[in-house]
């Protein structure tokens, strides 16, 4: 990226009319606690009249939209809906109510390694992987050498990933995952992966990616990550948005909120 | 609400695919996948790839003995062996891609569950596993086909290849129904079972046709050969097995109005499948 793409990247951010990337538009989302695990149980719950699941609503009515190039966090305690509204952005769960539209290519550091397979050596997973993330070949061979690179597994690349120990296994997925081409990059408390060199190294490779003007949405728990990488912060508290703004406020807001909270329950 | 100055055009909604349609789009990674399956399949056993056929191979053996010398079935079809193995391994091929592609989904419930991407993948993936898998059986049955005296022609490949492409096609179909549907209710890979059993003995595979035809009604035997999987067993008698009209006896009648029928069918299931699937892949994530 040349150093005008870049400015132009700044100025839109700076600027009033940034052009959305994502929009959350009323969201609902409810999940259905299902009783029934067979045709049997459902079966003899209809011919009860018994309800076949209870409702627990995640979001209630969410508004949000995030501007290309603008890097949010989502804060709110655990349960508050912050990862539904991540998997929602990423496609993996669909509104009940309301709409989520995104512009450009999504790509989710949201639990890494899903796609690993235990009998493929370290090569065979680095492409498989980058295909599920909706790498084309081209692209995977592009980026080989760098992928390895950043995850340090050195020699181990020819070998299966069952011998691979937990850090080893962790950086190489890490590392495909933060090499796939996107415009949009969502991080659900990735940033707790490996020791504290490569978490380091991982954070600066992020912080990259936004000075690129890369649009990012982060939800963790760790608030130096979230100040290092945030200007805008999302305060969520039981499916309803609270806060929207600076995002020193957000954290001062999560912090004041934790305290009632564990004295109320 | 949406700001209605806001441009709309370059938007996705994340999770809504393109379908089956998709698949086609990302047959890079489709492909990744039936290799990862095929090179996984026996990773851990000593013996590998035997073991695929270990098991037809007994199976074989115990219908040809037990079906067509100890209950006569061989008196009357010329070349038995090469009829029974053409029927074995399709029912079988069948069999295996219908029961992979029901339990894709939740077998890949890590994926499903983390990562969007199209899901009609993994049922896709399952039944080109089996089709990888039934071309060596299928290199095995010319091996026999051309020892007792078959010979190759367009017409023979040709017909072969129909009904292997039937069967593709309709285990695709019945697996996105039942795959989709074992994700909230693991009963559905049960009720495979069941009717995958019904598949071994209601196609012609061990015996002849014409018993039917002798036992059942007029309306019973018709039925009879309206079954998709009936035309496909044929199709594949007629392109390694038959070798000349005095075979036709044998033979399942009006295979050429059959084909088009069980191609009507396939083509409904497959759309019925896609419908299912669509529907109830919405609620994948969370019940999985």
């Amino acid at each position: 990226m040349s150093i005008d793409e870049i400015n132009t990247a700044v100025m839109r951010k700076n600027s009033k009319d940034v052009r959305p990337s994502i929009i959350i538009d009323e969201v609902h989302k409810a999940f259905r606690l299902r009783k029934a695990r067979s045709m049997k149980d459902a079966l003899l719950s209809t011919v009860k009249g018994e309800p076949l699941s209870t409702t627990f609503e995640a979001l209630k009515g969410i508004d949000l939209t995030v501007g290309e190039g603008e890097s949010v966090a989502v804060l709110g305690l655990n349960g508050s809906g912050k990862s539904t509204l991540l998997k929602l952005m990423s496609g993996v769960l669909e509104p009940d109510r309301g709409r989520v539209l995104t512009r450009g290519r999504v790509a989710g550091l949201i639990e890494v390694g899903a796609g690993f397979h235990p009998d493929l050596t370290g090569r065979e997973n680095v492409y498989l992987n980058a295909a599920i993330l909706g790498m084309s070949k081209k692209e995977t061979d592009e980026r080989f050498d760098s992928i390895v690179e950043f995850s340090e597994i050195g020699d181990f690349l020819e070998s299966e990933v069952k011998h691979y120990s937990s850090g080893m296994f962790m950086r190489l997925a890490f590392s495909v995952a933060i090499h796939t081409e996107m415009d949009i990059l969502l991080v659900d408390e990735i940033l707790s992966v490996g020791d504290a060199p490569f978490r380091a190294k991982c954070r600066a490779k992020i912080r990259e990616l936004v000075d690129h003007g890369k649009t990012m949405v982060v939800v963790s728990h760790d608030m130096s990550t979230v100040r290092e990488l945030c200007d805008r912060g999302v305060v969520i508290e039981k499916g309803v948005k609270k806060y929207d703004g600076d995002v020193e406020t957000a954290i001062a807001m999560l912090s004041a909120a934790k305290k009632p909270a564990t004295g109320k329950k | 609400m949406i700001d209605s100055s806001i441009d709309l055009s370059d938007f996705q909604t994340p999770g809504r695919g393109g379908g089956l349609a998709d698949v086609i789009r990302r047959r890079y990674l489709l492909g990744l996948l039936v290799r990862k399956g095929t090179s996984t399949r026996y990773r851990n056993a000593a013996l590998g790839w035997m073991w695929s056929y270990s098991r037809p191979l007994s199976q074989y053996v115990i219908y040809y003995f037990v079906m067509g010398v100890l209950l006569g079935n061989n008196r009357g079809i010329d070349d038995f062996a090469v009829y029974l193995l053409s029927g074995i391994i399709a029912i079988n091929f069948f069999n295996e891609s219908f029961g992979a592609a029901t339990k894709s989904i939740t077998d890949n419930k890590a994926l499903v569950k983390k990562i969007y991407l199209p899901r009609e993948l993994f049922p896709v993936a399952a039944v080109l596993n089996a089709l990888v898998h039934f071309l060596p059986q299928m290199g095995v049955l010319i091996i026999a086909g051309l020892l007792s005296g078959w010979r190759p022609s367009m017409m023979t490949i040709g017909t072969g290849l129909l009904g292997i492409g039937i069967l593709t096609l309709l285990s695709t179909g019945l697996g996105l129904i039942f795959g989709a549907i074992n994700v909230a209710y693991r009963d559905a890979q049960n009720l495979v079972d069941v009717i995958r059993l019904f598949v071994t003995w209601t196609a012609p595979v061990m015996y002849s046709w014409k018993h039917v035809g002798d036992a059942l009604p007029h309306w019973a035997e018709q039925l009879y050969l309206l079954n998709p999987l009936t035309t496909a067993v044929g199709l594949l008698h007629r392109g390694f097995w038959y070798m000349g009209p005095a075979d036709s006896v044998n033979l399942i009648p009006h295979l050429w109005r059959g084909s088009i029928i069980a191609i009507v069918i396939t083509a409904v299931v497959i759309v019925i499948g896609q419908l299912v699937f669509r529907r109830r892949e919405r609620t994948f994530a969370q019940d999985l």
